[in-house]
């Protein structure tokens, strides 16, 4: 079946080598499909660009990264810091509107929730814990990140335009990422499979890791397409967005909208970032590079829809992987202006009647 | 106290002597401090113009800046040239590959235009790696220094000089060019396109000039940048040095010059003190300066959204300058389209039809205006008036149908070439540029009565056609009544006021026919009758004005005409008294005619 | 409010704090790759660096660490900051090769005394302020070419980093392979940050090498390996210096199975042989090293800075006996009293920096180990 190698150069596609590169393709497209789902979920209720949220993926990897060389994350310090931050902004922000008697509850909500992960981390201690034990603390762990992110940093400036969310949103990348090499090193983690071996289709075998990432993104796909098209909530989530003082004027709580966003992100990020780590290394700074390319992906899907998000993602990986095989040294450049043409074709041929006549301030 | 057009030059003189006396004063590290920023300020200046003023968002500065640091790198060391044919050359390439890139990516918009930005901007900087010929990953080192007139600058002390004056040349430069015509544009572009094809402006073409002057800008920062570093290799012009321009522009002030500056010193003075500052503190200080640095940025822009300069000029004493520009040696006069007489037809609509895929929005509708009148279009919600607009503005594109004005077929002209021919109109939902002056916002509305260039612009060539741009707007502004408002700004006034203003800015571009859509909409009566005897008055001076409206008592005290559709056909045709006692439109309106 | 007060305080007792250290001190100025892509190398020469004594013949010793974030023009930004304003006698730096390249121009024309960390070298006549520490990347090609011949190997192919130390390796690979008669199949390069080489494996494979050189360093230059036996690669496979800590192996598991490396002798110290000199000075640096970071955190890196610093502390002893520090006289002496050093026995190698030359090793520096069971084991040369 295999065509000679040509000579010195070997460059020549068999179909064994392209049945690899697709399914190399499908695996990293999944996990960008991933990575786009959270940025477009947030971006459709806040209208932030989330750069932050591959951190967020990069963090759930490490954590469980930590547990497996029974080290104590650092995330649990960031969760409390952040707990502790944004208990003191709502309090500050409760007192100046005279509602000083909400102050308890906000006590509950910002300082006690969010601590529960960390307290239960230190109860159990970080030596030799079980696997299943281990993903459920991460990802327990992540989860109240997304929420408290969103109090402390965007909340303040939600009505702010794009440009600024943006550029906030990249100075915390900034932030986070740097934390992250102070937790965790520079060097990488890349933790054990939680299910090995391969599932066999004809005289291929498909990795059962790969199947599950796979299927996770698919599922989350779906279920967040079908929550903000057709239920109630995801169109009140979807209307903050469009328009918040409406949004307001209708009863929609605008602010618990944006942080339920964040939190259903973290959740999926944490996920997301358990499923990875087996078969990828993640370092700190894993997370901006990953996450770009996922932005990339939600782009190509409008930033409005999950589906197409997908599709984008695994054009992506199809690109990067077919461009490492004849060009790993210009693989990277490749990846990216090939996004320019991509881009122009949704343009002209998708979206151009729905010219986004968004004017600025 | 005020900025009178006197004390500028003066402020201008001051700020220069401080900055040449600067380097004896102060030494070592600050000198080298100080060119780092004067290059940084460069790059900034050209977002500031692009994403700023232009609203394009770009991320891929930082490649503009490898192109022009390699050309020179290159040329100078392997080629063996002076460092000024590097620099022209760095000029010439960025700014064609600026064009190459505009020309395919500026016709997108909304979040499509910053990803290409990205994808470029990467594209460029992964090159810079893999050519043996650049040096490849290790990069190329031992550039020669600049020299001119046997003259070596060696020292970061006479580098100084340099940079400080390519700077400040170039802030001047913009700052001129923001006030004169084409700035006037640049800051029209974040109107949106609709708002700025009615005024004349050609969209495409300004982002492309905007986006070419940052890339050049950029490009001679990165010539600074090689002769001062004597190394160039592909890691400074990352994305993340793309990110780092972006977050400067946003800091200083992303919508003002001086906030380049501002910015581009804010975030390197913060670096370096950070630098200094946080070994003291703890062991783990490198990690730390970037946390520390994110964390004070986001807490500046929770504090002030637009950065730093607005802030700051909140609290100063100075008021803006009120004075008139100076009076031109030789005056101009702007050209005026020669009127066509009382009565004649201006506007011939003939089968004017539209189609969105199997509706009919507008269905095979004729009429005329003729020149000197007042005719009305009217009909129920959905009727296709505001569609009908659009055509025969060229807003939208017909299906069918053909549209004369002043004996021109309109059938092939772009929609900014319409207001050339004497069509001005206003729009449904206020289009003004709120940051602006009322005064400005009219100039605009002479952009194609009048030629300055950028380049003229920049280098205040413009004086004469300025005053006589400035004449204009005061006398239509005076005409709507808003001449003691000149210079509020257009976000403060209420919005039966911003109309008013919107019609200023349609006169301002001598047009023969003022389209109006839906002008009542939202007035309070008074309101109302100010703004019938305007029209009126218009009227009386000889203008053709063809408005859509909904309010029966505003159109039939003042049409001396009046059309009428339902679902897209025309339904009648006459005076208003005609109309009124029409029964087919009594019927399609329900009672609605008083 | 209370932001900017406390902000104020703190700029104040800055301030105070600056005007602190005296004058007589023996001022280091280190400049690495702290964050970044480069910090995996960076953070571990850090270490190393720190293990300098912080006192010697009398004076106190400051060492001054600057971050250049994987940047060669902020390393020459921090590089001009050292030597202008706080007057270093001295500077380490940088942790990769561009970064110190570039940073040579500056001691070059400041006239001070260089000591890079990555391999390094100007031509010889620009040689006079610049040392670098490691083995000159052709010296340990040669003994993996060696190798390679003994086991009868006609075709190499390489996949490396797409960043200057991939072009090092490969360079050297071609250079000294070529002239060996090897002939280099592909020359496959991949991104630190990238999460898959598959098509580079695949590529690799199809072309049917006899063995495969990965010129990567740290935990990044593990996914060759492991791509290459997901697939099935049989052949040997070779790996440079710069692989040599315990995540490589951590993160490289069962797929870093026998492959055999090239690494400065206290790759293997344990083996060597009980007279041998090198393996002392090792088993000394291990101890300091782990009494500070725990024990099993050893490195190649962090013994690369300890040799640096063996050389340096004998350099200022010299040198204080001329002339006193911060002065022009003292950043030549310590210098001239580099160049004298001779036959140190260090923890990669013996080190002799003559003049002319930016190198300071011969083969003493080289050794070849191969995995077994997850852990380093010698070669028998």
């Amino acid at each position: 079946m295999s065509i000679p190698g040509g000579g010195a150069r070997g460059r020549s596609m068999t179909f064994d080598i392209f049945v690899l590169l697709v399914q190399d393709a499908i695996g990293t497209g999944a996990i960008y499909v991933l990575m786009a789902l959270g940025i477009v979920l947030i971006f459709n209720v806040t209208r932030v660009i989330f750069v932050s949220y591959g951190d967020l993926v990069a963090y759930s990897a490490l954590t469980l990264g930590a547990f497996e060389l029974n080290r104590m994350p650092g995330t649990v310090w960031l969760v409390l810091t952040l707990a502790a931050m944004a208990f003191v902004i709502e309090a500050a922000s409760l007192i100046r509107r005279q509602q000083a008697r909400q102050i308890p509850k906000a006590f509950v909500y910002w300082g006690i929730i969010p601590a529960i992960p960390v307290a239960l981390t230190f109860l159990i201690g970080a030596e030799n814990l079980s696997l299943p034990v281990s993903i459920l603390l991460t990802i327990a762990l992540v989860l109240p990140l997304g929420p408290l992110l969103y109090r402390i940093v965007f909340q303040p400036i939600a009505t702010a335009p794009v440009l600024v969310l943006l550029m906030v949103a990249v100075a915390l990348h900034f932030a986070i990422a740097g934390l992250a090499l102070l937790y965790f090193g520079p060097e990488g983690f890349r933790t054990s499979a939680f299910v090995s071996g391969d599932v066999m289709i004809g005289s291929f075998g498909i990795p059962q890791q790969l199947i599950l990432i796979v299927g996770a993104a698919a599922v989350f796909s779906a279920i967040l397409f079908l929550f903000f098209q057709y239920s109630l909530a995801g169109k009140a989530l979807r209307a903050t967005a469009i328009n918040r003082e409406g949004a307001r004027l209708v009863g929609i709580w605008t602010t618990r909208a944006g942080a339920l966003a964040f939190l259903l992100a973290a959740g999926i990020a944490g996920v997301a970032g358990v499923l990875i780590s087996p078969t990828t290394t993640i370092y700190y700074d894993t997370g901006l590079i990953v996450g770009l390319k996922g932005f990339v992906g939600s782009v190509v899907g409008g930033f409005v829809s999950y589906p197409l998000a997908a599709v984008g993602a695994i054009i992506i990986g199809l690109i990067e992987s077919f461009g490492s095989f004849y060009s790993s040294a210009l693989k990277e450049a490749i990846v990216f202006a090939a996004i320019i043409p991509i881009v122009l074709w949704r343009w002209l041929y998708v979206s151009a009647h729905d010219a986004d006549e968004h004017e600025e301030e | 106290m005020t900025v009178s057009r006197a004390l500028r030059p003066a402020l201008i003189g001051v700020f220069a002597i401080a900055i040449a006396i600067i380097p004896l004063l102060a030494g070592g590290f600050t000198i080298t401090l100080l060119n780092y920023i004067g290059i940084y300020t460069l790059i900034t200046l050209g977002l500031v113009l692009l994403t700023g003023c232009g609203g394009i968002t770009s991320f891929g500065q930082a490649a503009f800046v490898g192109i022009g640091a390699y050309a020179t790198a290159y040329l100078s060391t392997a080629a063996g040239l002076s460092p000024w044919v590097g620099l022209a050359a760095g000029v010439v390439l960025t700014g064609f590959v600026a064009l190459v890139l505009g020309y395919i990516t500026l016709h997108l918009g909304g979040h499509y235009l910053p990803l290409t930005t990205i994808a470029w901007g990467v594209a460029i900087f992964l090159s810079f790696g893999n050519f043996q010929f650049l040096g490849a990953h290790g990069g190329i080192g031992d550039i020669p220094a600049i020299s001119l007139f046997g003259f070596t600058f060696d020292d970061q002390a006479e580098l100084y000089y340099i940079i400080w004056f390519f700077c400040g040349l170039a802030l001047l430069g913009a700052a001129n060019l923001l006030r004169s015509r084409q700035g006037r544009a640049i800051r029209a572009l974040r109107g949106g396109k609709g708002m700025s094809e009615s005024l004349g402006i050609n969209v495409f073409w300004v982002r492309l000039c905007v986006f070419v002057m940052a890339a050049a800008l950029a490009g001679i920062a990165g010539w600074l940048y090689a002769h001062m570093t004597r190394f160039v290799s592909p890691a400074p012009f990352d994305l993340k040095a793309g990110i780092e321009y972006l977050l400067m522009a946003v800091l200083g002030g992303a919508g003002t010059i001086s906030g380049a500056l501002v910015g581009a010193a804010a975030v390197a003075l913060v670096k370096n003190w950070l630098q200094d500052l946080l070994p003291l503190l703890t062991s783990n200080s490198a990690n730390l300066e970037i946390v520390v640095f994110g964390c004070l940025f986001i807490l500046l822009l929770h504090k002030s959204r637009s950065g730093i300069v607005p802030l700051v000029r909140q609290y100063l004493p100075f008021k803006p300058d009120t004075a008139p520009p100076p009076e031109a040696a030789t005056p101009v006069t702007l050209p005026t389209i020669k009127p066509m007489p009382q009565g004649s037809t201006l506007l011939k609509i003939e089968g004017l039809t539209k189609r969105f895929g199997g509706l009919v929005a507008v269905d095979n509708v004729n009429f005329e205006v003729k020149a000197g009148t007042i005719t009305a279009l009217i009909g129920p919600n959905g009727a296709g008036k505001s569609t009908s607009f659009n055509l025969i503005t060229g807003a939208l594109k017909l299906t069918s149908g053909k549209v004369t004005f002043a004996g021109h077929d309109l059938s092939g002209v772009k929609p900014h070439e319409v207001v050339s021919l004497g069509m001005a109109r206003t729009f449904q939902h206020v289009k003004l540029r709120p940051t602006m002056t009322l005064l400005e916002n009219v100039m605009l509305g002479c952009y194609q009565r009048s030629s300055t260039g950028f380049v003229a612009g920049a280098l205040r060539l413009d004086r004469a056609e300025e005053r006589a741009v400035y004449d204009v707007a005061m006398r239509e502004l005076a005409r709507v009544g808003l001449a003691d408002k000149a210079h509020e700004l257009a976000g403060n006034l209420a919005l039966g006021q911003q109309r008013v203003l919107e019609v200023a800015r349609a006169l301002a571009a001598g047009p023969l026919l003022i389209m109006l859509d839906e002008p009542a909409a939202g007035l309070r009566s008074l309101e109302k009758q100010a703004l019938a005897e305007l029209l009126r008055n218009l009227r009386a001076d000889g203008m053709s004005i063809l408005l859509v409206e909904h309010d029966m008592d505003f159109v039939m005290s003042l049409a001396d005409r009046v059309v009428v559709l339902e679902f897209g056909k025309k339904l009648a045709e006459g005076t208003p008294a005609e109309i009124q006692a029409n029964p087919a439109v009594q019927e399609a309106y329900l009672g609605s005619v008083e | 409010m209370s932001i900017k007060k406390l902000m104020a305080s703190v700029s104040a007792m800055a301030f105070v704090a600056l005007a602190g250290p005296a004058q007589a001190d023996v001022k280091i100025g280190v400049v690495l790759a702290l964050t970044g892509p480069n910090a995996s190398l960076g953070v571990p020469y850090r270490k190393g660096v720190e293990l300098l004594p912080k006192e010697i013949g009398g004076e106190k010793v400051q060492l001054i660490f600057l971050d250049d974030a994987s940047d060669p023009s902020t390393a020459v930004r921090n590089a001009q900051k050292l030597i202008t304003d706080d007057k270093v006698d001295f500077l380490i730096g940088g942790s990769n090769t561009p970064a110190s390249q570039a940073m040579a121009n500056v001691t070059q024309r400041e006239q001070v005394q260089q000591m890079s960390l990555a391999p390094a070298a100007h031509p010889a006549d620009k040689n006079q302020w610049l040392v670098a520490v490691p083995q000159p990347a052709n010296l340990w090609a040669d003994a993996l070419v060696k190798d390679m011949l003994k086991r009868k190997i006609k075709t190499v192919a390489f996949i490396g980093f797409s960043d200057p130390w991939g072009d090092i390796c490969y360079n050297a690979l071609k250079e000294v392979g070529e002239k060996n008669g090897l002939k280099i199949v592909t020359n496959e390069r991949y991104a630190r940050a990238d999460t898959s080489v598959t098509g580079q494996v695949l590529k690799i494979i199809a072309a049917k090498p006899d063995a495969v050189l990965v010129g990567g360093s740290g935990t990044p230059g593990a996914l060759p390996h492991i791509a290459l036996a997901e697939r099935g690669y049989k052949g040997p496979v070779y790996a440079t210096p710069g692989i040599f800590n315990k995540d490589f192996l951590r993160v490289g598991g069962k797929s870093v199975e026998n492959v055999i490396a090239v690494t400065g002798p206290i790759g293997a110290h344990d083996q060597l042989p009980a007279g041998n000199p090198i393996k002392k000075v090792s088993e000394e640096f291990i101890a300091k090293y782990e009494a500070i970071n725990g024990k099993g955190s050893w490195n190649g890196f962090a013994a690369f800075s300890y040799d640096g610093m063996l050389v340096l502390e004998e350099a200022i002893k010299q040198a204080l006996k001329k002339a006193k520090p911060g002065t022009p006289e003292f950043r030549k002496a310590v210098r001239d009293e580099l160049r004298n050093v001779k036959e140190l026995v260090g923890t990669n190698g013996v080190y002799h920096f003559p003049e002319g030359s930016a190198y300071g090793v011969d083969e003493r520096s080289v050794i070849l180990v191969q995995v077994k069971n997850g852990d380093w084991k010698l070669v028998a040369n």
